[in-house]
């Protein structure tokens, strides 16, 4: 009974708009209302370039999970396996391993570099036999499945620029962040949800912050700016109707507004008008949509289990890993995560044993999760931070305790799926694990080759503001293409 | 099923409206088809066309310069080709043998240009005939209009002579009539004055104000209530908001653990400066170079703030001087963008690649802001002596007595301020190669871009030398640039559509005589703000309705030609400004430091790392709960978010340009945000103690929200609503409906009557035409 109601209240109101879109055809109309469906993205924004043939070419991923971990692990005790710095324990790094990198202002001023070697053992694992820390057990055991970068570079050394540059392929503020030219370029799946959503977690190491301007839409429209889904009871922002408001009577006050604004529309005939009763029918459609997608309680047993019981905690990295598949899985383009707490200038062995365990299980569980429902395939997941540590200690160095400080020559990170061969590491850094030997990739290397894999030629992928056409890779960036399978 | 068959259709509907938009869209200012004029002008018509299609290889940019070739300039454009000594890329009057004609027009790939990998889209045929043309009429270039100073033209003579009110009226006019369009009417009463309120007050008229122009049957009693809106202190709050964009004014300092910063007192001078109508040359000179000035007061030093809005860390480990460079880099790009309307930025690393601005020109106007006694990290976080940055002033509990009186302090607690003030010792400027701060070039002395205006001996060779070089009548910019940025407060879109960019990729203005005639009439007048204001509001232009015919909207969709009045979302701020008022709620008090409305928990939280006075959101309660939308506290890694969502600035850089969006979460916030239900609740308790009927209160709601009378349609909609929902909600409900918001609701309503009375009131909230500027 209920639904029937509903149901007729909403094809009164898409027959209204059909008939008034109907109307338009012939004449020219304005802005928004020349997408119907508005989180289709790309092709309403008024500066827009006309971008003909995207996807340019097949594409091998349809969508983006991208786990961010902000702080910057260490690739030390990760998937950088040095036994060299073991062996050098306490050692002065040597001046011609430095060469001129410019230190942080936390480290400038220390007159001792001690190597510091991993406080934690590795091991190999699968085919590939790559080498994985003990901290990232479950990781290791999808070794297979995954693509290890040992050779990132960046050029950022503070965690502001460097992080701004992953996400927005600039280190000063203001370009569109990269889930928004995703959502630029391909638009959306999901008619019901938007193309780039957010989801947030803290974990308990030292922590830097996460910030809204990283998702921002920058030039794009900001129908492109990401949508943060968080824990709390609104999982989208005023996604719930006010305490004593049943959908019944949401239902019928947007039928009144409709009428209403259609008044004035009659009156006006300005398109923004049905644009805005349009926008209205689709904020309806979310406060359904999205609740069904945060409900986690229907999800098996096994499922459960393969995430670790975190993931039945609101908020945590596990439940956000959870909810990425749920997601991804429904259509949203691109799902940036950020896990806080990664920033070990001191503490490192005890805290990032905190971190791993809060990100270890959960990452693995996802790739395992897409792949058992055939949708690894399509979809590109993406695991890492804004730089690399350093390889000596800042600070006093213990047998049991020491830190890393910011370093931008070399670190690592994973990506699985999308057409990214599995069970392979690419590239390489010196026995110090302080420089590059082999292959380096450079952030706007890393973004050609996402957008590569999604069918952009990243050079292709434009949008003209104050007389410049930018791309989410500047004017540089090559495609990994020996990562590519 | 039906579901999807919609889909298909509306997915297939927007395909096919989609590419007639696209059909439409034109680069430039082209209304319909036009034809090929007789007179080609290079500037006009022929420099769009090489901007956007050749100068990025063949342009001001040495570094990506090819075959030698400029086609920016004549002497290069005419000489002989550096590859192909017989050949000339332009011969005037032979297209035969001008290359360029050759090249664009072939079919061959491996001669054609643009060439097939450069990403730029062939001319059209259009384009093509254009090119055509102006090498036949001898290839003449001009110098770009924007660097040429502005003349006045002569106030056009127009058909129809009883239209025009000033001469705003007759360049707009005349334009139209060139185009066969007439204008619209004038708006009704009721709109007139909602959207000229909203235009000079940022606010809806009251009743008392609506009812008293509508009963005035003066023939000035328009001008009565610009007057009247021009005087109350609420214009300084409107006009200040624009500015604080520009000026990317915010209550934190930016980056990664973005702590608080006491830079508000600067908010209030820049409100109270606007409803002092400081003359413009004034406003802008002080607030370059205010401390320069000889004896200088403290409210010159205060207004220097300006140049210290920018984003400063306190992130420990940084490399000093890669932020001090950033902060000298952030003034630099600020005062070309804002003050000069270009693109200088884009000479941070390189020569402009389109304007020609050498990177040498960008680090001689850095060199003017590089002498501040600052440091790139002062301190990491801490308590309120880290919330203004040296160079500061001190604002004393005497200062806000006497001279400083429009500073809105609350306490007795000592008050910083980060302004400008330069070291004793000069320090040298490099280009910086590549913009890295620590690639030092050759040294440069303090100067301007030639191509604007040559900064001779004349000036002194620092900010107030370069204050003096703004406001010189030859330069070609300064007056243009901000009558601009005002027409784009008053039409919702500037004469000229990139208000950035005058530069050769910017758009060109729609009515370049208009333009000229204003900017050069705001000078001869004194820079006199106010007085530019009221020239624009007065004009039959601005007054007319905004009713949008089929033709109309066929043939001008953007609204260029102004064939009929603006109509546009109100800003972010004004939203929140418009329900609170409506409501009764909104507190009047002017400036002060930024406060904490209501806000959904947990996004200052989930964004932080966990230092400063901003880890955690701290709501305000009481009056301070209904300030006005400009005095919510900006912090900037997570600005506000009822602001973001309606498209505020997120006061990162100078932002002079907002977007203008129509979003899904728009509707979302409109529908539960606590801020309108609350405002909905109050008003509908407000209307509910008045003796009056069920009808006469839905009417005045109405009126209070929409600021003119309702329909009997529109009446009948809402009268039949409000019946539904009193036999709809019961007590539980009703209940749960009222309890939104801290604002106390009278014992004496019935619960159900109220809930179902401010139902009725959201609804009205709800509409497209309460948060419109009509």
């Amino acid at each position: 009974m209920e639904k029937n109601i509903l149901e007729h209240g909403l094809s009164i109101n898409r027959r209204r708009f059909l008939s008034r879109l109907s109307l338009g055809i012939g004449s020219i109309a304005l802005g928004s209302l020349l997408i119907p469906d508005l989180f289709s993205g790309g092709k309403g924004d008024s500066d827009a370039d006309f971008i003909p043939g995207i996807p340019n070419f097949a594409p091998k991923a349809k969508r983006v999970i991208y786990l961010f971990q902000d702080g910057a692990p260490s690739q030390l005790e990760s998937f950088d396996y040095k036994p060299k710095l073991r062996e050098m324990m306490g050692q002065e790094l040597p001046p011609s391993v430095r060469g001129s990198q410019i230190l942080t202002g936390m480290t400038a001023k220390q007159t001792s570099f001690p190597l510091v070697g991993s406080f934690y053992d590795f091991k190999q694992y699968g085919q590939s036999g790559a080498w994985v820390s003990d901290l990232f057990p479950h990781i290791g055991k999808i070794a297979d499945d995954i693509c290890i970068v040992r050779s990132m570079y960046t050029e950022a050394i503070n965690h502001d620029p460097a992080l701004t540059f992953f996400q927005t392929g600039a280190q000063q503020g203001n370009r569109p962040s990269m889930g928004s030219w995703v959502s630029y370029g391909l638009g959306s799946e999901n008619k019901n949800l938007p193309a780039f959503t957010v989801l947030l977690s803290k974990g308990k190491g030292n922590g830097q912050g996460v910030y809204s301007k990283l998702w921002s839409n920058g030039f794009l429209d900001s129908i492109h700016q990401g949508v943060q889904f968080s824990s709390g009871e609104d999982p989208v922002l005023y996604l719930n109707d006010p305490d004593g408001l049943d959908r019944r009577e949401r239902r019928k006050m947007l039928d009144k507004v409709a009428e209403l604004n259609e008044l004035s529309g009659k009156e006006f005939n300005d398109p923004e008008i049905t644009a805005k009763v349009q926008q209205y029918e689709m904020a309806y459609r979310m406060q359904t949509a999205v609740p069904e997608i945060m409900d986690i309680s229907k999800e098996p047993d096994d499922i459960i289990k393969l995430y670790g019981p975190d993931c039945l905690i609101p908020g945590t990295y596990a439940a956000n890993c959870l909810l990425a598949r749920k997601l991804s899985e429904n259509g949203v383009r691109f799902v940036q995560l950020y896990h806080q707490g990664w920033d070990q200038h001191s503490n490192l062995p005890m805290e990032m044993a905190g971190q791993a365990k809060d990100v270890d299980q959960a990452s693995a569980a996802l790739v395992t999760d897409l792949k058992q429902r055939g949708l690894l395939d399509e979809t590109l997941v993406i695991w890492g931070g804004e730089f690399g540590r350093t390889n000596y200690s800042q600070g006093k160095l213990l047998k049991d305790n020491y830190g890393r400080d910011h370093h931008p020559r070399c670190f690592s990170i994973w990506m699985a799926g999308g057409g990214i061969k599995p069970g392979m590491v690419y590239g390489q850094s010196d026995e110090f694990g302080y420089n590059l030997i082999r292959n380096p990739v450079h952030v706007h290397d890393f973004h050609a080759t996402v957008l590569n894999q999604l069918g952009i030629d990243h050079t292709k992928l434009t949008f003209k503001s104050l007389g410049r056409r930018y791309r989410l890779t500047d004017v540089a960036g090559n495609v990994v293409r020996d990562i590519l399978s | 099923m039906h579901r999807k068959v919609y889909y298909v259709l509306i997915v297939c509907m927007g395909c096919i409206l989609y590419a007639v938009y696209a059909c439409n869209r034109s680069p430039s200012n082209q209304t319909t088809a036009e034809e090929i004029p007789d007179t080609v002008s290079y500037n006009f018509n022929i420099r769009p066309i090489l901007s956007d299609k050749c100068f990025k290889c063949h342009g001001p940019d040495a570094n990506k310069r090819q075959a030698g070739l400029r086609l920016d300039i004549p002497e290069s454009a005419y000489s002989a080709l550096k590859d192909k000594p017989n050949a000339h890329a332009l011969v005037p009057g032979s297209v035969k043998l001008s290359e360029v004609y050759q090249r664009i027009s072939t079919d061959d790939s491996t001669t054609m240009m643009p060439p097939p990998g450069s990403n730029l889209k062939r001319l059209n045929p259009f384009e093509l005939d254009m090119i055509k043309k102006w090498i036949k009429q001898g290839a003449k270039y001009e110098k770009h209009w924007a660097f040429v100073p502005p003349k006045l033209y002569p106030v056009p003579d127009v058909k129809d002579k009883a239209w025009p009110k000033n001469p705003i009226d007759n360049f707009i006019l005349r334009k139209q009539e060139q185009k066969g369009m007439k204008p619209n009417p004038e708006a009704d009463k009721e709109r007139l004055l909602k959207r000229v309120s909203f235009d000079l007050n940022g606010l809806s008229p009251d009743l008392a104000m609506m009812d008293k122009f509508l009963a005035d049957k003066s023939p000035n009693a328009y001008e009565k209530v610009v007057d009247e809106l021009m005087a109350r202190s609420a214009y300084g709050e409107k006009m200040a908001l624009h500015w604080l964009d520009i000026a990317r004014y915010a209550d934190s300092h930016g980056y990664q653990d973005d702590n608080y910063r006491t830079q508000w007192p600067w908010r209030d001078w820049v409100i109270h400066a606007y409803n002092e109508n400081l003359p413009y040359n004034d406003f802008i000179t002080w607030q370059l170079a205010g401390d320069l000035m000889p004896e200088h007061t403290k409210e010159q030093l205060l207004a220097t703030g300006f140049n210290r809005n920018h984003k400063i860390t306190e992130e420990g480990g940084v490399i000093d001087e890669e932020y001090r460079i950033n902060y000298v880099t952030d003034r630099t790009n600020t005062f070309g963008k804002a003050l000069l309307g270009v693109t200088l930025e884009c000479a941070h690393c390189h020569d402009h690649k389109y304007d020609p601005f050498s990177q040498k020109e960008y680090y001689q106007v850095f060199a003017f802001f590089n002498s501040v006694k600052e440091a790139g990290l002062q301190a990491t976080v801490g308590g309120p002596e880290t919330y203004a940055k040296r160079p500061m002033m001190q604002i004393s509990n005497e200062d806000v007595k006497s001279v400083l009186k429009f500073v809105n302090k609350q306490d007795t607690n000592k008050l910083i301020v980060s302004v400008m003030g330069d070291s004793q010792v000069y320090r040298k400027t490099y280009v910086l190669r590549r913009g890295s701060y620590d690639a030092h070039g050759d040294e440069v002395l303090p100067g301007t871009p030639k191509a604007i205006l040559p900064f001779t001996n004349k000036y002194p060779q620092n900010r107030l030398g370069l204050a003096q070089w703004l406001f010189n009548t030859q330069n070609p910019l300064t007056a243009r640039v901000y009558v601009n940025q005002i027409w784009q407060e008053f039409f919702g879109r500037g004469m000229v559509k990139t208000l950035g960019d005058f530069g050769m990729q910017g758009d060109l203005p729609a009515n370049p005589e208009l333009l000229d005639w204003l900017a050069v009439d705001f000078r001869d007048h004194g820079w006199n703000m106010k007085r530019l204001v009221k020239q624009i509001v007065m004009s039959a232009t601005y007054r007319q309705s905004a009713v949008i015919s089929p033709e109309k909207l066929k043939t001008d969709p953007e609204n260029i030609l102004l064939a009929r009045g603006p109509r546009c979302r109100l800003p972010a701020e004004f939203i929140r400004d418009e329900v609170l008022a409506s409501s009764g709620l909104l507190s009047r008090t002017i400036g002060g430091p930024s406060v904490n409305p209501y806000q959904p928990p947990g996004l200052w939280e989930n964004a932080t790392s966990g230092r400063g006075l901003l880890a955690s959101y701290k709501q305000v309660h009481g009056a301070n709960l209904y300030r006005r939308g400009m005095y919510t506290l900006i912090k900037r890694t997570v600005p506000p978010v009822e602001m973001a969502i309606f498209d505020a600035s997120n006061r990162d850089q100078c932002e002079v340009q907002r977007l203008r969006t129509n979003t899904p979460l728009q509707a979302l916030l409109m529908m539960n945000d606590p801020t309108v239900l609350e405002a909905a609740r109050v008003l509908a308790a407000r209307v509910l103690q008045e003796k009056s009927s069920s009808g006469d209160k839905i009417y005045k709601a109405f009126r209070l929200i929409i600021c003119r009378k309702p329909t009997d349609k529109e009446m009948a909609i809402l009268s039949s609503y409000y019946a539904d929902q009193l036999k709809t909600i019961n007590s539980q409900s009703a209940n749960k409906l009222l309890s939104v918001g801290e604002y106390p609701i009278p014992a004496d309503l019935d619960k159900i009557t109220l809930a179902a009375m401010m139902k009725v009131v959201d609804t009205i909230y709800n509409l497209e035409e309460a948060i419109t500027k009509t």
